[in-house]
């Protein structure tokens, strides 16, 4: 019999993932999979109001039906020791005071804020008995006035959600200079402003929120099985907020995550509750979120209001900007979002532009609204939007193209510190712009544009040149702006005897193809196959210390891989040398096989291996037995990755109907470890972006604060046969600040293509800017509006 | 929300305003009601238990009437409560004008709802609602028919008169916009489990 040789990772090369035969051949194993012996299910019991004191809540009816083990209501949690939901980052406003956090109980006490709110929890023998008996608990509610629209809820006449939070207003925070912005626009002799609304967005992530938790009493500690992209971050809020004795009292598993988008980063109640719960009755406690729960309280994303203003001078130089945006923050302040909606926004919002006179002021508003937080792009995508729509009406001001407009502005050297504390590592904006000009033959597109014409078609091409911060960190800077610092990433890897690899990472895959990325630079660093690495991550009990997974941070994690590696084959050369009976430095390491260039003769790793643990061929005295690493991977910096979109639209005036016909993107993500990989995030990140810009939309009724797209009827989700084939480029300006020269990927596809994609739409139809999402029937208004004009 | 829709009913407007406050006659109309009660001499509370499949929920709704003109017109205000279902309220104004060969009813009943009810969205709502309310209303006609002293007006009910213009189920009674609101209530259950 002949072996197959497995494959050879190689940084750079397009390996399939070795994931996915089995997740797309039903054998993932998701929480909801787990079965516990002595197995109970939750049911909750939710506010159908948006805004409501709590009266009675009668359970008696539910009590008594079968199967039911226990209800718990708020007043219960409160009573255990339950800490309210906090939020993870510390903010102040303008005046140094710090943002106003409403009080979250995971289980309304008094008042409910949003439609949705737990208000109750029902644990029974069967998931179909807890349903049956939530729905037979009669929660009284007196209803309140809801506010939805934040103008309307800053004003004087808005019911207050939360006491002593007037004007429902958490926050006035600010960044940069007012002084000098004000200076640059009296100097400035053309502006543009513009009022746009980035639109709220449900997640939707294919696997929905789960928990399975576990209790053992008799040593006070406690399992949980949770679906999410931060289990050891999980691990010390649930902790806290549990009030367990220590972190090694609690375990987190994450085992395989069916998508997060920055959905599962937070720290949601229903999980809470359903730990607490599991303690309560001393069985394991599982709850899975149906589709409408996921819609109603997977935390929202986007949902700004913004103002902003750029001033140039006569041709186009971009000297100044202004930026005012309320960022709704839904019925209470979710885990990340008062960073999200500052320094991972407001930072970004010079875009690619070298601006030097800025100032960003972002009101933090409460609404009767589904907690917001990260999604995909997590505040970037908002920066984004905001300065290329700017850019877009700038070119039409000044009268050039829309290229010519960001080439005059472009920061041409690296690293730039920006007047919004960030510093870009580098970048190739330029040269970035003309690959993504070739790549959709710009010079072209007046020909289509004509060609559609005679087709009855509008098309209109728009442009997008975005920037973006990713592989967070470092640990200090992130501390400095309010956070609790620890941006770090670890990895661990194991040598077994036999040559094996395991590899233990803090990050965690949830569709971003850890498993084969991670094995592949391994495979190369160590020059065995892909096949001998083992991948492990989501497991506190196999994991000492990581962030988990979001923005973008593999750059982060496989630092510290590539660094541990070198440990071990730092290691392997001191083993070899003792072997062969010459000095460590005379021991050359290449493919997997260590040799002495003096005598010739030759260890393969898996060797060195062996002899690592039998450790008869070193004295232990001057060289320790086994063979394992660990690294902490602080990045000195963000990576910033970079892009120009491109995307051509046509509409048909007739219905209204936009459809994108083409979009090309070159992106600088640094090197790149996977092109296949890297592209399908891309793919992803773009559907997501376009469906932003054309069909997704969270609409709440503007008077009774009832999620009205809370179902896939309603809710228009992004299909392969609406998209185009993309068109991709990359054009790589490896950071400095990382080993691998990686910046990251994950974010950016959502973060370019929603102004591309505007951008597009207005120049089809000649006006100053639509909303998103651009849907047909505000089209075929604006097509109606163009005609009688014309 | 806005459901607006009429009816003709084979029976004088003096008959159907008499049918319409008969709580018995509504409750034998009304698939799965359990309970009907005056409880004062304007206001109404009901309980109705829907099994639609697996999922049963009961559902109860109070009803209030206003500006009472018999035999021509009524506004009234109703809430009802479908516990995890959600909830429907709001305000309807009805009236009954003589026809050839009967009474016209006609409703415009203003609704908001929350919960599930809002969640599944209004085709839905409609659509069901609409069939719950022919269901009740098949049954209604041929009540008053018998009630009707008038032999030459107790004839096989004829179908709706209006075309539906916009949003529109197809039938009413005083109790029937909160009723219907609390039935959907119950379908929509279904719908999103």
């Amino acid at each position: 019999m002949t072996a197959m040789t497995a494959p050879m990772g190689k940084f750079g090369q397009s390996v399939k993932r070795v994931e996915d035969s089995r997740l797309i051949t039903g054998n993932g194993r998701y929480v909801d999979d787990l079965v516990l012996p002595g197995q109970t299910y939750a049911a909750f019991v939710r506010s159908a109001y948006a805004h409501a004191r709590i009266g009675a809540i009668d359970i008696s009816a539910a009590e008594a039906m079968p199967g039911v083990v226990k209800i718990l209501t708020g007043q219960d949690l409160v009573d255990g020791g339950l800490f309210a939901l906090p939020s993870g980052w510390n903010l102040n406003s303008v005046d140094g005071t710090p943002a106003r956090v409403g009080v979250h109980h995971a289980l309304a006490v008094d008042t409910v804020r949003f439609v949705g709110e737990p208000v109750a929890l029902v644990i029974a023998e069967t998931r179909g008995q807890a349903r049956d008996a939530a729905d037979s608990v009669f929660v009284e509610y007196e209803e309140l006035p809801a506010v939805v629209d934040m103008a309307a809820a800053l004003g004087p006449d808005a019911p207050q959600l939360h006491p002593d939070i007037p004007s429902n207003r958490a926050f006035t925070w600010d960044i940069g200079n007012a002084a000098e912005a004000d200076a640059a626009f009296a100097r400035a002799t053309r502006r543009v402003s513009l009022e746009l609304r980035n639109n709220r967005l449900v997640p939707n992530a294919m696997e929905p929120r789960a928990i399975n938790a576990e209790w053992r009493a008799y040593d006070g500690s406690m399992t949980i099985y949770l679906t999410h992209q931060n289990p050891i971050g999980m691990r010390l809020f649930f902790m806290m907020l549990l009030g367990l004795e220590s972190e090694n009292h609690l375990r987190v598993v994450s085992p395989d995550v069916g998508g997060g988008f920055g959905s599962k980063a937070p720290c949601y109640a229903e999980e809470l509750v359903v730990a607490f719960a599991a303690r309560a009755v001393g069985r394991p406690v599982k709850w899975t979120a149906e589709r409408t729960e996921s819609f109603l309280t997977d935390a929202h994303g986007r949902d700004h209001v913004t103002t902003a203003e750029l001033a140039m001078d006569d041709e186009g130089r971009f000297l100044g900007l202004k930026v005012h945006t309320l960022a709704n923050l839904g019925g209470y302040i979710s885990t990340s979002n008062a960073l999200v909606v500052s320094y991972m926004y407001a930072t970004m919002l010079c875009g690619q532009y070298a601006i030097p006179a800025v100032h960003a002021v972002v009101e933090g508003v409460y609404t009767n609204t589904c907690p917001v937080d990260a999604y995909r792009g997590a505040g970037r995508p908002e920066a984004a939007y905001v300065i290329e729509r700017l850019a877009h009406l700038a070119a039409r001001e000044i009268g050039v193209d829309q290229a010519e407009i960001r080439r005059r502005n472009f920061v041409k050297a690296f690293p730039h510190q920006t007047p919004l504390v960030y510093c870009y590592d580098s970048g190739d904006y330029e040269g970035c712009l003309d690959a993504a000009l070739r790549l959709a033959d710009y010079a072209g597109f007046e020909q289509r544009r004509a060609e559609a014409k005679a087709r009855g078609k509008l098309r209109g091409i728009g442009l997008s040149a975005y920037v973006e911060a990713c592989g967070i960190g470092p640990s200090k800077l992130l501390a400095s702006l309010g956070g609790g610092g620890g941006m770090w990433e670890s990895c661990e890897i194991r040598v077994q005897p036999g040559g094996s690899v395991e590899v233990l990472t803090g990050a965690h895959n949830h569709g971003q193809g850890h498993q084969t990325v991670y094995a592949q630079i391994i495979s190369e660093r160590f020059g065995i196959p892909m096949d001998r690495i083992t991948v492990v991550q989501g497991d506190t009990d196999r994991i000492q210390a990581g962030t988990g997974t979001y923005g973008s941070r593999a750059s982060v994690g496989l630092s510290a891989a590539v660094k541990s590696c070198e440990k071990i084959i730092e290691k392997g050369r001191h083993i070899v040398g003792y072997m062969l009976g010459i000095d460590p430095g005379e021991v050359d390491f290449a493919e997997g096989i260590y040799t002495s260039a003096a005598t010739n003769q030759t260890v393969a790793f898996t060797e060195m291996a062996g002899a690592a643990h039998a450790a008869s061929s070193f004295p232990t005295d001057k060289l320790e037995p086994g063979l394992v690493a660990t690294t902490f991977f602080d990045p000195p910096n963000f990576t910033y990755p970079a892009g120009v979109h491109v995307c051509e639209v046509e509409i048909d005036p007739e219905t209204g109907v936009t459809e994108v016909v083409a979009f090309n993107a070159a992106d600088d993500f640094g090197n790149v470890a996977n092109p296949l990989i890297v592209e399908g995030q891309v793919h992803g990140g773009l559907t997501q972006g376009i469906a932003q810009a054309l069909w997704e939309n969270a609409v709440y009724d503007p008077d009774t604060a009832q999620l009205m797209t809370a179902s896939y009827m309603d809710y228009g989700m992004p299909r392969a046969d609406s998209l185009p084939e993309f068109g991709l480029a990359f054009w790589p300006s490896p950071t400095p600040v990382n080993p691998l020269g990686m910046k990251g990927c994950g974010e950016a596809g959502a973060i370019g293509s929603p102004p591309a994609v505007i951008n597009a739409v207005c120049d089809a139809l000649g006006i100053a800017h639509v909303d998103m999402p651009a849907a047909p029937e505000k089209i075929w208004r604006l097509c109606q509006e163009r005609q009688e004009a014309l | 929300m806005e459901f607006t829709g009429s009816y003709l009913l084979p029976c004088s407007p003096e008959t159907a305003w008499t049918a319409l406050n008969d709580t018995e006659v509504l409750k034998s109309c009304l698939k799965g009601c359990e309970a009907l009660e005056r409880t004062a001499e304007t206001e109404f509370t009901g309980k109705v238990a829907a099994k639609i499949g697996p999922v049963s929920a009961r559902f109860s709704g109070t009803m209030r009437q206003t500006e009472l003109d018999p035999p021509r017109s009524c506004r009234m205000q109703f809430e009802g409560q479908g516990g995890v279902a959600g909830f429907a309220k709001g305000g309807a104004l009805v009236t009954l004008a003589a026809r050839d060969g009967g009474t016209e009813l006609t409703y415009v009943a203003d609704t908001q709802i929350g919960g599930k009810l809002a969640q599944m969205g209004a085709r839905l709502v409609e659509g069901t609602a609409k069939s719950m309310a022919d269901d009740f209303f098949g049954k209604f006609a041929a009540a008053v028919a018998a009630m009707e002293p008038d032999a030459s007006l107790a004839a096989e009910p004829s179908q709706d008169m209006s075309p539906p213009a916009g949003p529109s189920s197809g039938v009413s009674s005083w109790l029937m916009p909160a009723v219907i609101a609390i039935i959907v209530a119950a379908a929509a259950v279904v719908f999103l489990r």
